[in-house]
């Protein structure tokens, strides 16, 4: 049983859908959800976390429907599903301590000698110096204010994290202290974890399984490492190839990036450079296409170009193949 | 693989700056700096006016025929009144009674507003609509005229001006604080003390309030100077303060019939009225360059 997970969801702030119909399941581990801004992603995380109702379909804390909980339903979820944002999780008003001390206090009595030395080892726990619990957001740096926030997150003990962009304010050498930091705490405690993103070297590092979300819909599906290394999604190829790298030519975005998805038939046909009639006249539906799902008609052409386009690169210079060595 | 223990090194070591409030101001707006200390003299005044006063007995009912309506001189610095009584000694009173008002006044409209803003703002939905609507009526009344019609009807007092202007200046507070409310409710702490379960409530008054106050005490301090302003004008009305009670408005009315023939009577009450109103002004325009960027 996955601790949460998304059934046929559709979610809308008005009359228009953002995300339409998606399934996905997040256990103990690693799971990627990979989109461009305005995919549905950050929406999505929101109903994930009980912020947001569905318009239709279902979002399950293990087996029971988050709209139906009980109170003491609902504390026990708080408690178990915590989230890291990208940026201005903290009050600007209140002090490291205070906002750690606010999650430790929620759901239980403390003392305050307790609470500060829980405080203390928290803020340890995620690298920093407990001095720094006096301090105020702005007295902080971008990287020590996320670290802040996972702690504050950590200090209810939940069983899973949603981290929607945890990383994308940050410079790129903090960015990569926090994955460290992400990726042992997940592994020591044996955390579950959604990993929002729209950059693909970070889902490649932290997660087995991912999701491509297009126009709210998702696109690709599988193990992270097939999407990255061939993926059979034109759009998945796109992000990939965005990715820039060292030695390589600056990447170069595929198709005409600033269509808007078009609303009759596939909606990435406009920005899909394999597109045929049959893309403008049918949506195509999720199917099996070895060992992942993908919602594209052209799946097989996909793959191939991948493929060869792996072969033409010698298979290595390409990020996704040094992401995935430590699978 | 472990976290690295070396904190970010990137505004590891600003220590915080210990800031006098008047020093904090300075950095920005000399002129804040001159409202602000302006108004201290004035609160100063009224505070210590039993004391710096030349004739306290004068701020109230006493009357010195033999001395009515004297020019400024050494003994009586603004002059005498129609019934002899020291006009300086009555206009440092009068700072103590348009002060209240307008401490009691932004008080009670700042307190309401920002507490059904904040409500309204964070809640939306019909919480919002119908507060905001409640808003909308007493917004679509004149606000002096609305004033007005409650003085009418109620026994002409200090605190008769005070309801009323506290009635028709409320409306503006909520609808501003909802509006900061209603986007600081978007912001990223705020979802995230929800998903800790924190229950509403905390969330409104812990995270919500404190983040949306700063444009609503600019827009308090700069209406300390509105609010003298209208009881002044209530009291020259004849609905507020009444005799023997040393009101500003009361003064001028009471003056301006003499204005040709003794004009000391009108006019100091009306500076003092000019540079109160001046200086909260000063202050709220200061206060509004520093805050808000």
């Amino acid at each position: 049983m996955s601790v949460l997970s998304a059934d046929a969801v559709t979610l809308a702030y008005g009359a228009a859908p953002v995300v339409h119909e998606v399934s996905l399941a997040v256990d103990e581990g690693g799971v990627g959800l990979i989109g461009e801004s305005g995919s549905g992603k950050t929406t999505l995380a929101r109903a994930l976390l009980g912020l947001l109702r569905p318009r239709s379909g279902t979002i399950r804390y293990g087996s029971r429907d988050l709209a139906a909980l009980d109170r003491s339903g609902r504390a026990e979820f708080r408690r178990a599903v915590q989230p890291v944002f990208q940026a201005e999780a903290l009050d600007p008003r209140m002090t490291a301590a205070a906002s750690i001390g606010e999650a430790l206090t929620t759901h239980h009595r403390m003392s305050r000698a307790g609470r500060r030395a829980r405080v203390a080892e928290l803020l340890d726990g995620v690298g920093l110096d407990p001095a720094l619990a006096a301090r105020r957001p702005h007295q902080m740096s971008g990287g020590q204010r996320q670290r802040v926030a996972i702690a504050r997150a950590l200090a209810v003990e939940p069983r899973l994290l949603v981290l929607d962009e945890p990383t994308s304010a940050l410079d790129v050498t903090v960015q990569a202290r926090i994955l460290d930091l992400l990726e042992g705490l997940a592994g020591g405690r044996g955390l579950g974890y959604l990993l929002i993103t729209h950059n693909l070297g970070v889902v490649g590092r932290l997660c087995r399984t991912s999701h491509v979300l297009f126009a709210g819909r998702v696109v690709e599906s599988g193990p992270t490492r097939d999407l990255l290394v061939h993926p059979a999604h034109p759009y998945t190829l796109a992000l990939r190839d965005a990715v820039p790298r060292l030695g390589g030519e600056p990447p170069r975005a595929s198709g005409r990036t600033e269509a808007a998805p078009a609303a009759t038939g596939c909606p990435f046909r406009l920005r899909c450079p394999l597109a045929v009639d049959r893309c403008r006249d049918e949506a195509p539906e999720a199917r099996e296409v070895t060992g992942r799902r993908v919602a594209c008609h052209r799946a097989e052409d996909v793959l191939e170009r991948a493929l060869d386009a792996s072969r033409w690169r010698g298979g290595t210079g390409h990020p996704a193949h040094h992401i995935q060595k430590g699978h | 693989m472990t976290a690295p223990v070396v904190p970010d090194a990137a505004g590891a070591a600003t220590p915080a700056l210990r800031r006098t409030p008047l020093r904090w101001l300075v950095g920005v707006d000399r002129l804040a700096v001159a409202g602000a200390a302006l108004l201290a003299l004035i609160v100063l005044a009224a505070l210590l006016a039993p004391w710096i006063a030349p004739h306290p007995e004068d701020g109230g009912s006493a009357t010195h025929p033999l001395e009515a309506l004297l020019p400024p001189s050494a003994e009586h610095w603004f002059g005498t009144d129609q019934v002899g009584r020291d006009v300086l000694s009555r206009v440092l009173y009068g700072a103590r009674t348009s002060l209240l008002i307008a401490v009691a006044v932004l008080a009670i409209s700042g307190g309401v507003g920002v507490v059904l803003g904040v409500v309204a703002g964070y809640a939306g939905g019909w919480v919002r609509d119908v507060i905001m609507r409640v808003t909308d009526v007493f917004l679509a009344f004149p606000a002096l005229l609305l004033s007005l019609a409650l003085a009418v009807v109620l026994q002409p007092s200090v605190t008769t001006v005070i309801v009323a202007i506290a009635v028709t200046w409320w409306p503006w507070y909520a609808r501003l604080t909802a509006s900061v409310a209603a986007s600081v409710a978007t912001r990223a702490f705020v979802d995230s003390a929800r998903c800790l379960g924190v229950p509403a409530p905390l969330i409104v008054f812990r995270h919500v309030l404190p983040n949306s106050l700063t444009p609503v005490l600019v827009q308090l301090s700069l209406d300390g100077g509105g609010v003298i302003l209208t009881a002044a004008a209530l009291s020259y009305l004849g609905l507020g303060a009444h005799e023997p009670t040393s009101e500003w408005g009361l003064m001028v009315q009471q003056g301006q019939s003499l204005f040709t023939t003794n004009w000391w009577v009108v006019t100091f009450p009306g500076l003092a009225i000019l540079i109160t109103a001046f200086a909260f002004n000063v202050l709220g325009e200061g206060l509004r360059a520093r805050l808000t960027r």
